[in-house]
């Protein structure tokens, strides 16, 4: 694709980035949908706070993607989407916490929950992570934060992982599904060792 | 798509489409929204199609051992399961039982006892009149439900096999068939099938404890364990096991398939009790089924579920923090 014109046409670029803002509303469109259908079983509950989790998790590893794939197809694209996608992550994430006060807890024994369920306690922590990210991720606070802005964001990585963690510990008796996503992560995170390779021994705390 | 319409009850049996197409156009609807968004949730959500009712048994009711709590429709008793034979997700049992062959089904039936061997099933109800208990049962995820069972009290079954004073504990195992259950067959399950359980001969034979055959009227649907399983209603539900082909008398105590994967979470008594917390959730509430999503139907737990009455006299000495 590199070189290319029409990959760099402004319209080829918009109709990208709608499309990918479109795939990144299916999880809600789906939850609207199935809400309004009442079509999430007889505990909607859960399945919403679960599905909510499960699309952040997701749309966290989409944008973990996008770096390595303008690495390896040259074409910048993906680098236009990724804070979208970042953004939508956390949205998702949002609403997540929020459904799980809401649906499962009834706002009920917070303290106990957040400080002595550790699958709660990794996912609060993950969470806790991607605030900053949301609140720098704007241009104005690009340019503010110069170098420390990229260094602030590897946060995204820890959080990831700690939100896998969250996942595993729930896992239950079943853990197929969050080995592959776990396999994903690793090697999200094995390509950026790898380029920070050269310039540094922990990639993941120098630029 | 994402529209989904729920079947109307008013359907007869000749106009609703086979489960197989239904099954069919599940997979090719997730499959598609798959490859469409990247994104696609496997197994989370409930199964939509109406769930197959079985054939109707005769039974007396039983007002004495029944609950005047309002029942939990059939439709979600019979699509929102826990089931790992047949995947993780609660609606993987009601897409998938219908791969599991009921019908011939035996019992083996070995150990401390006078009377061992393997049974036809009909054999050894035949002697029985069926009862109706509506139980409810609280699952360790804190969700609850209320459930009318048509079966027999477990001890009338057990009494006939005889068993010898050896017969310390009765041990429970669940068909193991990785052709027919799905779940068996995933390469990441931390059980080691089959699925197995157990109970002390004081609580087997407690009035309370009892084996279901059907539910609502009719024989259970294959999600809910067709065709045989336990019901425990003062213990946690994963205690009342599904499917099941073997009973075992023995002296020991069995080991039990929750408590191996996890013995800090899942105990041999898993007996429903508020004031001890599962590690990772209260076990204080439950949302009593169907819960909504602007009005939950949250509702305190009661020790024993209960049915202290009739079973706190089981473990009037024990340490219920301990042997939780």
């Amino acid at each position: 694709m590199p070189g290319s014109r029409w990959s760099g046409h402004p319209r080829f670029l918009l109709a990208f980035r709608l499309l990918a803002a479109l795939l990144a509303s299916m999880p809600f469109l789906f939850l609207v949908s199935n809400i309004a259908a009442q079509s999430l079983g007889p505990d909607p509950g859960q399945e919403v706070t679960e599905l909510l989790g499960l699309a952040a998790f997701q749309l966290l590893i989409a944008t973990l993607c996008m770096t390595p794939l303008k690495r390896w197809t040259g074409w910048s694209g993906w680098i236009r989407i990724r804070r979208m996608l970042g953004l939508f992550a956390f949205f998702y994430a949002t609403l997540h916490v929020l459904a799980f006060l809401q649906f499962i807890l009834g706002w009920t024994d917070l303290w106990v929950t957040f400080t002595k369920r550790p699958y709660i306690v990794a996912g609060a922590l993950s969470f806790l992570m991607l605030i900053p990210l949301a609140l720098t991720s704007t241009q104005g606070m690009m340019k503010r934060l110069g170098r420390s802005w990229k260094q602030l964001h590897k946060l995204v990585y820890p959080s990831i992982v700690v939100a896998w963690v969250h996942f595993i510990w729930q896992a239950r008796s079943d853990v197929g599904e969050m080995v592959f996503y776990g396999l994903a992560i690793l090697v999200l995170l094995a390509v950026r060792w790898k380029w920070a390779g050269s310039r540094g021994m922990i990639p993941f705390v120098r630029g | 798509m994402f529209i989904k319409k729920r079947p109307s009850w008013a359907l007869s049996q000749s106009e609703i489409t086979p489960e197989s197409v239904y099954l069919n156009r599940r997979q090719f609807m997730s499959g598609s929204v798959a490859v469409a968004a990247g994104l696609s949730i496997p197994g989370l959500l409930p199964a939509a199609e109406l769930p197959v009712q079985g054939k109707s048994l005769n039974f007396v009711p039983m007002p004495d051992y029944s609950t005047a709590e309002e029942k939990t429709p059939f439709k979600d008793v019979a699509q929102y399961n826990n089931f790992y034979e047949f995947g993780t997700g609660k609606g993987d049992p009601a897409r998938y039982a219908e791969e599991m062959t009921v019908d011939p089904w035996s019992l083996g039936v070995e150990g401390e006892c006078e009377q061992p061997g393997e049974y036809a099933l009909e054999d050894l109800l035949k002697p029985h009149e069926y009862q109706e208990r509506v139980y409810r049962l609280r699952c360790v995820e804190a969700w609850s439900m209320v459930i009318p069972w048509i079966g027999v009290p477990l001890a009338d079954i057990l009494k006939r096999l005889q068993p010898t004073s050896r017969a310390k504990y009765v041990y429970f195992e669940t068909l193991h068939d990785p052709d027919q259950m799905r779940g068996q067959r995933s390469l990441f399950s931390t059980i080691d099938w089959p699925y197995q359980e157990g109970l002390r001969m004081d609580e087997a034979m407690n009035e309370l404890s009892f084996l279901a055959v059907g539910l609502y009227g009719k024989t259970l649907p294959k999600q809910n364990g067709a065709p045989i399983r336990l019901v425990v209603p003062w213990k946690y539900g994963f205690k009342s096991i599904k499917s099941i082909v073997k009973i075992r008398f023995q002296e020991e105590r069995p080991e039990t398939t929750w408590e191996m994967i996890a013995p800090q979470e899942y105990g041999f008594y898993a007996n429903v009790n508020p004031e001890v917390d599962h590690p990772r959730w209260s076990q204080k509430r439950e949302r009593r089924l169907p819960s909504g999503l602007l009005s939950p139907n949250w509702m305190e737990t009661v020790k024993f579920n209960g049915y202290g009455e009739q079973v706190a006299h089981l473990y009037k000495d024990m340490d219920l923090r301990k042997f939780f």
